[in-house]
C-alpha cells in the first residue's frame, strides 16, 4: 500500500515555507548554499576549485530534464576518494545523488558522468570527502528551467512498459592502457520513469507519486566500483558512465532499487544477448 | 548546390523578413494580428499561417498554422493558435465568411501553439476533439505549460488562457460529417508527439498534418524519431491526398514533395545519432555534432536543433 501522504505534495509545502521564510529576508539570503552546507556537510571546511575535482556541466541546458554532467578526479587523487555528492543548489532535494566507491574504482584517473534534472537557474556542485576526512569541491552555474515538473516521458506508455529492462556497455580503452591497472569505461542505463512526485495529473488533480531508483549499486566481478544514493534529480532513465579497474573480462553487474522495492539487477556479461 | 541555391534565396528572404521587421518595430500597429490573413487553398478550406517565431508578448502566441472547413451544416477548426487573442482572431475570420455553427474544434496535438486557443472557441459551443492521448498529456503538461508561457507572451495576450483538453477522442480513425463533405480523423503512433492526429477533408482531399510535418521552420522532436520516420514512410504511399498543411510552414504544400526536407533533415539526426552511439560516445558529443550538415536548410535552427539531438539521443540509445 502506498502510503497516504503524498510525498509530491509534502515537498511541495517544503518548497512554499521555504520560499515564505525567505522571502522577507534581505538579499542574498535567497543563497541555499550555506543551509545545504551545514545540513549535508555539519559546516565542515570546503576547498573549493583546488584541483582535486573537476565539473563539466552546460551553461544553459537544452532540456532541462536531461542535462549531462560529468566530474573528474584526477588518479593522484582518486585512490583517497570515499564519496562525492553531487548537489544541484536550487532543486526541491538538493543532493541529487551520493556516490560510494570501492576498490574497483581504481587507482587511474576516474571519471563519473550521469544526467540530472535541473529546475531553475542554479549552481551545480560536485564535493567529495578523501580518506582523510577533508571535503573538496567545485561548482558551475548552469541555466535550466522546469527540469524536476517536466512530464516524465516523451511516450508514457512506453515509459512504464520498458520498466527495469537494462544495458550495460563496456568500452575497449581509444588507447592501449599504459598504466596498470588498466583502466576502462562503462556504461549503465535503467529503464525507469523515475517519477518526481513534482509532475502532475490535472485529471485527477493528483500528483503521480514519486516513484524513483534509490539505490544503485555497481560492481566488477564481485568488487564493488560505486553505489549511489539517488534523488529526484536524476533524470528518467538513469544514466551512468564510469571509468573502472578491468579485471581480465570479469564482467560488471548492477543491482538497482526503486521506492516501489523493485528490484532490478543486470550484467555486462548478457550483452550478447 | 542545389543546396546553396536554397540558402543564399533563403538569405535573401531572411534579409527581406528582417527589412519587414524592422520597418513594422518603426510602425508597431503594423504588427497587429488584424487582419488576420486566412487562404483559401481548397473549396471551403482555409489556413493562417503562423509565424517563424518562438512565443513572443509582441506575435502573441502567432507562430502556427491553424485553418477551418467550412461544410454545409458547419464549421471544424483545426488547431486554435497559441494565445486565446490568436483564436479569437480565427474565430473572427471564421465569421466573416459564414454563420454557421462551430461545429467542431480538432487539435491535431499537444503543443501550446495549437492549443492555447481553443478557449476563444468556448462560447460557440463545439465539441473538443482529439487523439485519445491528447488529454493525458495535456494533463501532465498543463501547469507548466501554462507557467512558461504566460511568462513568454507576457500578460496581454496570455490574459483569459485555460487549457482545454477534447472531449471526443480518436482511438484510431474517426468521421466527422459537415453535410456535404466528410472529415477522416486518423490518430497516428508516436512520432512529432505520442499524441499526433490527422485531419483529411476527403471533398479536396486536403490533409491537415499538424507538426508532423515541417516546412522551413526546423522540426521539433517531443516524441519519437523513429516513430516519426516511420509514418512519413508510410504517409509518402498514400494516393489520396492532394495537398497537405504543415503545423509550421506555407498554407499548402504539395505532396510528398514537400515531406522530404523534413525527412532527410530527421535521417540525418538518426545516422549521425547512431554512429555517435556507436562509437561509444555521448550525449554532449551527439549534441556538438550530430545534423550540423543541416544547420543553414532551416530558420530557427539553434532554437530546437541540439535538443532535437538529445530527445534522438534518449531515445536511440536504447536500439
Amino acid at each position: 500500500m502506498r502510503a497516504a501522504v503524498n510525498p509530491g505534495r509534502v515537498l511541495l509545502a517544503v518548497i512554499a515555507a521555504a520560499a515564505m521564510a525567505f522571502s522577507g529576508l534581505p538579499a542574498r539570503a535567497d543563497d541555499p548554499w550555506p543551509d545545504i552546507k551545514r545540513d549535508v556537510f555539519e559546516n565542515r571546511d570546503i576547498a573549493e576549485e583546488d584541483g582535486t575535482i573537476s565539473l563539466e556541466a552546460p551553461y544553459r541546458a537544452e532540456d532541462a530534464a536531461v542535462v549531462p554532467l560529468t566530474m573528474r578526479i584526477p588518479a593522484s587523487v582518486a585512490r583517497d576518494v570515499k564519496t562525492l555528492t553531487l548537489i544541484i543548489e536550487k532543486n526541491p532535494a538538493p543532493v541529487a545523488a551520493t556516490f560510494h566507491f570501492g576498490e574497483a574504482a581504481g587507482a587511474g584517473d576516474r571519471m563519473l558522468s550521469t544526467r540530472v534534472r535541473i529546475d531553475m537557474y542554479s549552481n551545480v556542485r560536485a564535493v567529495i570527502e578523501t580518506t582523510d576526512g577533508k571535503l573538496h569541491m567545485t561548482t558551475k552555474y548552469v541555466k535550466a528551467s522546469g527540469g524536476c515538473s517536466a512530464a516524465a516521458g516523451k511516450d508514457m506508455d512506453e515509459a512504464l512498459a520498458s520498466m527495469g529492462k537494462m544495458q550495460i556497455r563496456t568500452f575497449e580503452p581509444a588507447t592501449p592502457p599504459t598504466s596498470s591497472p588498466d583502466m576502462r569505461e562503462a556504461l549503465v542505463m535503467i529503464r525507469h520513469p523515475n517519477f518526481t512526485g513534482m509532475q502532475m495529473d490535472q485529471l485527477t488533480r493528483e500528483f503521480t507519486p514519486m516513484k524513483i531508483v534509490q539505490e544503485i549499486e555497481v560492481k566488477r566481478g564481485g568488487v564493488l566500483i560505486f553505489s549511489v544514493e539517488g534523488g529526484i534529480s536524476i533524470s528518467e532513465n538513469p544514466n551512468f558512465r564510469f571509468t573502472f579497474a578491468a579485471e581480465g573480462n570479469a564482467p560488471i553487474e548492477v543491482t538497482a532499487k526503486d521506492t516501489d522495492g523493485r528490484t532490478f539487477t543486470g550484467t555486462s556479461a548478457d550483452k550478447a544477448t | 548546390m542545389a543546396f546553396s541555391l536554397v540558402s543564399a534565396r533563403r538569405d535573401l528572404a531572411l534579409r527581406a523578413l528582417l527589412a519587414i521587421a524592422v520597418l513594422s518595430a518603426a510602425a508597431a500597429s503594423a504588427y497587429a494580428l488584424e487582419p488576420f490573413a486566412v487562404r483559401e487553398i481548397a473549396p471551403g478550406v482555409f489556413v493562417h499561417q503562423g509565424r517563424y517565431e518562438l512565443f513572443t508578448p509582441r506575435n502573441e502566441g502567432d507562430v502556427s498554422n491553424a485553418g477551418f472547413i467550412i461544410g454545409r451544416d458547419g464549421v471544424a477548426v483545426i488547431d486554435t493558435g497559441g494565445s486565446p487573442r490568436v483564436g479569437a482572431a480565427l474565430l473572427a475570420a471564421i465569421r466573416a465568411r459564414t454563420q454557421l455553427p462551430i461545429k467542431y474544434v480538432i487539435n491535431t496535438h499537444m503543443h501550446p501553439d495549437h492549443v492555447f486557443g481553443n478557449v476563444a472557441f468556448e462560447a460557440e459551443k463545439p465539441t473538443f476533439v482529439g487523439h485519445h492521448k491528447l488529454p493525458r498529456a495535456l494533463a501532465a503538461r498543463a501547469e507548466r505549460y501554462l507557467a512558461i508561457n504566460k511568462e513568454l507572451l507576457g500578460d496581454e495576450a496570455f490574459a483569459g488562457e485555460r487549457i482545454i483538453a477534447p472531449t471526443l477522442l480518436v482511438d484510431d480513425k474517426l468521421e466527422l460529417d459537415l453535410g456535404d463533405r466528410t472529415l477522416l480523423l486518423e490518430a497516428q503512433k508516436t512520432a512529432h508527439t505520442d499524441n499526433d492526429l490527422t485531419v483529411l477533408d476527403k471533398k479536396t482531399r486536403t490533409l491537415f498534418l499538424g507538426d508532423l510535418l515541417f516546412v522551413e521552420h526546423v522540426p521539433a522532436l517531443d516524441g519519437s524519431i523513429r516513430g516519426w520516420l516511420a509514418l512519413l514512410d508510410q504517409l509518402k504511399q498514400r494516393t489520396d491526398i492532394a495537398r497537405v498543411v504543415p503545423g509550421h510552414g506555407p498554407t499548402s504544400v504539395p505532396w510528398p514533395a514537400a515531406m522530404a526536407a523534413e525527412q532527410r533533415y530527421l535521417d540525418r539526426i538518426a545516422q549521425d545519432v547512431r554512429a555517435v552511439i556507436k562509437q561509444g560516445k555521448t550525449i554532449d558529443e551527439a549534441m556538438r555534432t550530430a545534423g550540423l550538415s543541416e544547420k543553414d536548410a532551416w530558420l530557427l535552427f539553434p532554437e530546437y536543433h541540439a535538443r532535437n539531438v538529445s530527445a534522438a539521443f534518449a531515445e536511440l540509445e536504447w536500439e
